[in-house]
């Protein structure tokens, strides 16, 4: 697991080569709207990076400043060793693989192809054009125009005609967003084959946290114009360090406690006349006893027992009792839905092993999970951010 | 049409068949009806007078005898032998009119699409304003605007242009009004919003982020207007040009009006020999061979717009 969970602050330019990006201090603000805040950002040079955030959060507007379409409001780009700040997007070693991919109508996908390279003045491009379309499993239709392709070949011109100018670093703005939810897997997939074969850059703007998750080797979550948290999505998902990251990547059960004391490496939580454990490493929140913080858990984690069977849950687990009110059988797992005094709404996923078929909405049940798998927030955000109905 | 109503009952059905009932059998006719008033608009308004005027170029006759139908081909050949000069200057003037308005129009159509922000609509009305006013009464205010005495042809003149336009013959003697000059000019002006519309349409439709995929692959922004934006826009150029040159050589008002006797156009012909000379035959074999220039030059035309050499 990457530890890289907050950008540097200062970038050695000495250790940025080839394909890395650096961000320091770029913001964008548009009269009274600041659409980037001030940020740091260093993206390593070969990795597939997501930047990841709902519609508005300013990732395509970071995403732009590094193609140079947007001029940045104060701070620098450098890409490598060099600062790209004041250089115009046809100057700059990066491709960008835009949303609804803007390819040439007028020409067909040899041309929409080979446009970069006769741009910089090489002759003879048929052996690179036909390679690249090789790559992307088009050699069969150099000819046909681009209304003539289909949403997943167009993607495929729009990769393959910014790759062939081999940039230092490929930006990718929402390049799935069009297509539809099995293409957009295929796709998916092929994209992080392709990277690893070309061994680019990637930065990869996306409102899709299943998509970021399955691509990307570090996401950045954005929110409003800000970076909430950085890391791998292992990382990211296990340790989320606000309520937005915890509510925006997956989904988060978050039990508002307090704290009563420790014990060795972990802090005691109460919660009406319920007991809670949380370690206190996996608390992104230092509180002091009798301080609030916010305990989550994720749905998967967590086992659900009849009321009757509460005396067979074993000791030492955190548990929280409740009523069914909604259970959704979806084949692999059945989701239910449990309101508790302590956490409305509550969402627990188990996986059809072993079904309990008295869980049926209406029933008492018992909630219980592994400690080490509740991770604690501070109290003060606002409990709901960043939960998105898509 | 027969191959739809007698299908042999034999024969391998192509279509699938199709529910009986009047129900059905209205709903094929639905097409038919939604064509037939633009079928009788054609055929009142454009067959008829065609045939009509056919059939007047091949007569013979004058007006007290009456035009009998005598099949007097030779009244083409004798009218172009008489006038192939106007046909030659009607269509140099047309074609310098739709160079020119092409080069005015292109920029500002480009600067409405692309530049003028909210200030688009606004431009947009500036260039369909002029037909708020009649075509006679624009045209008359050229003659004011040229007018020997006034501005233009003075400051033309302080700036030695006159003595250039005169050395290629465009203008004579220090007068702009009465020469080759004004009647392009005229013909420029009073066809350029016919010019800037269709190039507007055309490329107002071109996703501005074209432009940015092809400055993101290394294109100069001159490169990109080279290699995106006007060869998307060529439907737009095509349109344009067609609608400023067909209507501008068979022009007669801006001869008329800005031009003398030695400016007249092919259009100044047509119009006395049918309303001044009376001599109906040949003004209608003028009218066909003027469309048929046209027809054959726009036709070449179009066959070039439409390769890939001209992009």
């Amino acid at each position: 697991m990457t530890q890289q969970t907050t950008a540097p602050a200062e970038p050695q330019a000495s250790a940025a080569s080839g394909g890395a990006v650096t961000l320091t201090g770029i913001s964008k603000t548009w009269g009274d709207f600041t659409a980037v805040q001030p940020l740091d950002l260093t993206i390593p040079e070969g990795s597939f990076f997501a930047l990841l955030g709902a519609s508005g959060c300013g990732k395509t507007t970071t995403l732009r400043m590094i193609a140079g379409l947007e001029e940045p409001t104060a701070g620098t780009v450098r890409i490598g060793d060099q600062d790209v700040t004041g250089l115009p997007p046809h100057k700059r070693p990066v491709n960008t693989v835009f949303q609804n991919y803007a390819l040439f109508p007028h020409l067909d996908v040899y041309e929409n192809v080979a446009f970069g390279l006769r741009r910089r003045g090489i002759k003879s491009v048929k052996k690179q054009v036909e390679d690249m379309l090789e790559l992307v499993e088009l050699g069969h239709l150099p000819r046909r125009k681009p209304h003539q392709l289909s949403g997943g070949q167009q993607q495929r011109v729009a990769v393959a005609r910014a790759l062939i100018n081999r940039p230092q670093v490929l930006l990718l703005d929402e390049p799935l967003g069009a297509l539809d939810l099995k293409l957009r897997r295929q796709m998916q997939l092929e994209l992080k084959r392709i990277q690893t074969e070309v061994g680019i850059t990637f930065v990869h703007v996306t409102h899709d946290q299943e998509e970021a998750m399955t691509m990307a080797d570090t996401i950045a979550v954005m929110n409003a114009g800000r970076i909430e948290q950085l890391g791998a999505p292992a990382d990211l998902y296990e340790n989320p360090t606000s309520t937005f990251v915890a509510n925006f990547l997956g989904q988060s059960n978050l039990i508002e406690a307090q704290v009563t004391g420790s014990s060795g490496d972990d802090l005691l939580l109460s919660v009406g006349d319920g007991r809670l454990t949380l370690p206190t490493a996996r608390s992104a929140a230092t509180a002091q006893i009798g301080d609030k913080v916010l305990a989550g858990v994720r749905p998967e984690k967590i086992s659900i027992a009849h009321a009757d069977d509460a005396a067979t849950v074993p000791d030492g687990r955190n548990k929280i009792t409740g009523r069914i009110i909604d259970a959704s059988f979806i084949g692999v797992s059945t989701q239910y839905v449990v309101n508790s005094p302590w956490c409305p709404e509550f969402a627990v996923f188990a996986q059809n092993v072993e079904r309990d078929t008295r869980l049926t909405p209406g029933t008492e049940v018992v909630l219980h999970w592994n400690p080490a798998h509740t991770f604690g927030l501070d109290a003060t955000q606002d409990i709901e951010a960043g939960e998105v109905s898509a | 049409m027969a191959a739809i109503s007698t299908a042999p009952a034999g024969a391998p059905t192509e279509t699938p068949p199709v529910p009986p009932g009047r129900a059905a059998r209205r709903r094929k006719l639905v097409p038919y009806w939604l064509l037939l008033p633009g079928i009788l608009w054609l055929l009142v308004f454009f067959v008829a007078p065609m045939v009509y005027q056919a059939s007047t170029s091949v007569q013979t006759g004058s007006l007290e005898t009456g035009y009998q139908v005598t099949w007097h081909l030779a009244t083409y050949w004798d009218a172009f032998k008489e006038y192939d000069l106007f046909y030659l200057r009607s269509l140099i003037y047309a074609g310098i009119a739709t160079v020119l308005c092409l080069a005015i129009g292109y920029p500002l159509a480009y600067t409405i699409a692309f530049k003028a922000g909210r200030w688009r609509n606004v431009l947009l009305v500036m260039v369909i304003a002029p037909f708020f006013t009649s075509f006679l009464i624009r045209t008359l205010a050229w003659k004011t605007i040229l007018a020997d005495d006034g501005i233009v042809v003075s400051v033309l003149d302080k700036l030695h242009i006159l003595n250039a336009t005169a050395a290629i013959g465009l203008t004579s003697s220090d007068r702009v009004l009465a020469t080759p000059l004004a009647v392009v000019c005229g013909l420029t002006y009073n066809f350029l919003p016919f010019m800037i519309l269709p190039l507007y349409t055309s490329l107002e439709r071109i996703d501005p982020r074209l432009h940015e995929a092809a400055g993101d692959l290394y294109a100069r922004p001159f490169t990109t207007f080279r290699k995106v934006t006007f060869p998307i826009s060529l439907p737009g150029v095509v349109a344009g040009t067609l609608l400023t040159f067909i209507p501008a050589s068979g022009d007669y008002i801006n001869a008329e009006l800005l031009g003398s006797p030695s400016e007249q156009m092919i259009g100044n012909v047509i119009q006395s020999k049918f309303l001044t000379v009376l001599d109906y035959p040949t003004a209608a074999a003028l009218s066909f061979m003027l469309m048929a220039v046209i027809l054959v030059i726009v036709s070449v035309y179009i066959r070039k717009a439409g390769t890939e050499e001209l992009v």
